[in-house]
């Protein structure tokens, strides 16, 4: 089983459900992300989603946007990404870790060396925003051989014939965006999500993650009663930009937002 | 270049997928999945219905002005002593450029599919024109995402936009040029995906778009062809286009592929030159990759960042280009060059003075080519140039150039 499918077990046993911050990696410099990471797992996070810079993040917001130019200014590259996470499971075995980002990052490390390196770094999933199933094949062949769980959006714009083929070519969890925009967009419509997810699990046992649009403990504690996993990246990563002349503060910044959240969700 | 492959169809280019060969694809978050395959299955839907097709062709005559005439640049063949040159002279459509054939087809599709909002990404802010004219003339809302560099120096256009009732955005994340304005646009999509039409300008995106925009533009070349065999015939010995993206050039070669005989040149924008770095040529010095939906030869780092890229002309500066360039050039049905910026200059003022025509300075780019292939050939050739533009809008640029204040 790999960590991604034993950490929804385990939740599922307890009752809870799953918090996943998302931070990009290297912002607002490489040498606080390891930390951050570590101060994210104490706040209550269950699984760590680390995003991969990339010079145009076209799904993305302008707050993601900015973190991934923050980023960049280090030229934080695929491969310091990996290291990160090599050095991250130095102390921490237990919490899973995907990747998230662009193709392009990947397609040129080549799929199979992208697999292989990031299996021996301790990376449990990957989600290329701009790769579909239908031009995953190679990549998804690569994936399963090294254990890597492929991690795929779905959104309000997917009829069911595509939730079939998304989710047959999942595993781990699957992505829901929670609107149509980019990340860090307007608030989101519970009922609405709720209708959808019922749509998803008509066709599928595999957890669903919910994200885009959650901003603060209260949506959290919404969408947690609905979804198998709550995912918080713009809501975090602005804290971050606010405090990028003090990259000191970040991890307990963070660390409380993402607390605050994860009480929220456990009280139900 | 490769010796081309005599058993390819080019008219069945690309597949069902949207490839061409390893190149183009659909490369989109999933929110855009469903409204591309609608697009799709419309324009498949609209390509073969007479009406939609009657329309089209009533505007290309009536509205823009086609056909746009083969003009046979007799003095300035002599000059270079080689080649006889016929220009292909898109520079007198309606608006100024070729840009306009694609917007009229993909303004009328989003008309048919109910669309009521049109958004564009613009770089030098000929494709924006075009967008807010068709706009403008269809009682369509539309914005123009435009790089906050490129809007401060294409003032002139973004003024033009907002006369025709367009909303010019300035985009000012990224390198704040044309990538970033597409990065722009699409974010505007898969936000209003219910409501809105995304005309993306040239022959790159994810499918159909590459496709659905060389359709539109192949009236060039289907033009060219026919004039060329009214005026001299025979067919031509050699095409050259410029490749920004692409569109300009698709619509001269893609009637002419099957034509084995015809020799055919991309020229990109070598800016400074190929060695400097300092360029925005990806066929020539880049390598493939996945950008904006499609897979394609991009300039690109080593660890797979996109990097910016230098051109003359704001047209030509794009870090991408359309797949199917990147696939003839692969099986070597046609060749990729480049000329720096003085070399378009030069090829500005050459043929501005010799045959009275101001060229755009991304059409100078085809034109510099043609200056160095004509004198390489017989007297008794022909050389078809897309000159796809006009440099009225160049005219602040060239002038700073030579130092003088207008």
């Amino acid at each position: 089983m790999s960590r991604i499918a034993a950490r929804f077990a385990e939740l599922r046993a307890a009752g809870r459900k799953a918090l996943i911050p998302y931070v990009t990696a290297g912002d607002p410099n490489p040498e606080v992300t390891v930390p951050l990471m570590h101060a994210l797992v104490d706040a209550g996070a269950d699984i760590i989603e680390l995003g991969v810079p990339f010079s145009d993040p076209m799904a993305d917001g302008t707050v993601i946007q900015q973190a991934h130019e923050r980023a960049l200014v280090h030229n934080v590259s695929l491969r310091d990404v990996l290291g990160m996470v090599r050095e991250f499971r130095q102390t921490n075995v237990s919490t899973p870790v995907v990747l998230m980002g662009y193709l392009n990052p990947v397609e040129i490390m080549g799929y199979t060396e992208f697999a292989k390196a990031a299996q021996a770094a301790g990376v449990d999933g990957a989600l290329t925003v701009d790769m579909p199933p239908e031009e995953s094949h190679d990549f998804l062949v690569a994936l399963r051989e090294y254990g890597i769980d492929p991690i795929f959006l779905l959104a309000p714009t997917s009829h069911q014939a595509r939730i079939r083929k998304i989710t047959g070519a999942a595993s781990g969890f699957v992505y829901y965006v929670s609107l149509k925009g980019v990340t860090g967009a307007a608030t989101l419509d519970v009922s609405a999500v709720a209708a959808k997810l019922d749509e998803i699990r008509a066709e599928t046992d595999i957890p669903i993650g919910v994200g885009f649009g959650i901003s603060d403990a209260a949506s959290a504690a919404a969408v947690a009663r609905i979804a198998d996993a709550v995912v918080v990246g713009s809501a975090l990563v602005r804290r971050i930009g606010e405090n990028a002349g003090t990259p000191e503060k970040i991890p307990a910044t963070l660390g409380s937002v993402l607390n605050e959240m994860r009480q929220a969700m456990d009280a139900g | 270049m490769g010796s081309p492959d005599t058993n390819i169809d080019f008219a069945a280019m690309p597949n069902a997928e949207g490839h061409f060969g390893p190149y183009g694809g659909i490369f989109v978050a999933e929110t855009l999945m469903e409204p591309l395959d609608e697009l799709r299955e419309a324009y498949e839907r609209f390509k073969s219905d007479p009406d939609f097709q009657a329309e089209f062709d009533r505007d290309l005559a009536h509205y823009v002005g086609r056909p746009s005439p083969l003009y046979h640049a007799e003095r300035w063949s002599r000059e270079l002593g080689g080649a006889q040159i016929y220009l292909k002279r898109e520079d007198l459509n309606h608006t100024g450029a070729h840009k306009i054939n694609n917007t009229i087809g993909q303004a009328l599709l989003a008309k048919r599919m109910g669309k009521t909002r049109i958004i564009a990404e613009t770089g030098a802010g000929q494709h924006g024109v075009a967008s807010a004219t068709v706009a403008a003339r269809l009682g369509l809302e539309c914005v123009v995402y435009m790089g906050a560099v490129d809007v401060e120096r294409q003032k002139l256009n973004v003024f033009r936009m907002n006369l025709l009732g367009a909303k010019v955005v300035p985009v000012h994340s990224g390198s704040k040029t044309l990538k970033d304005a597409l990065n722009e646009a699409m974010r505007d999509w898969v936000t209003n995906v219910d409501d809105t039409f995304y005309i993306i300008g040239t022959v790159a995106g994810p499918h159909p778009y590459p496709a659905m925009v060389r359709d539109f533009q192949a009236v060039i070349g289907r033009e060219a062809r026919a004039q060329c065999l009214q005026q001299t015939g025979r067919l031509p010995d050699a095409l050259v286009a410029c490749v920004g993206g692409g569109s300009n050039a698709i619509g001269l070669f893609h009637p002419f592929l099957a034509d084995r005989d015809v020799a055919i040149y991309g020229v990109e924008a070598a800016g400074d030159g190929l060695d400097t770095g300092r360029h925005a040529a990806p066929l020539c010095a880049g390598k493939p990759g996945v950008l904006h939906g499609n897979r394609t030869y991009l300039m690109e780092s080593p660890d797979g960042q996109i990097i910016e890229t230098h051109s003359i002309s704001a047209g030509l500066d794009y870090p991408g280009v359309g797949p199917e360039h990147a696939w003839l050039k692969d099986v070597g049905r046609a060749n990729y060059v480049a000329v720096t910026d003085k070399e378009a200059m030069a090829a500005f003022h050459s043929i501005t003075r010799t045959e009275g025509i101001l060229p755009a300075l991304e059409s100078s780019h085809a034109l510099a080519y043609a200056m160095k292939l004509a004198p390489t050939m017989s007297k008794d050739k022909i050389l078809v140039v897309n000159l796809s533009g006009r440099g009225d809008k160049d005219i602040h640029t060239v002038a700073t150039l030579e130092g003088i204040e207008i």
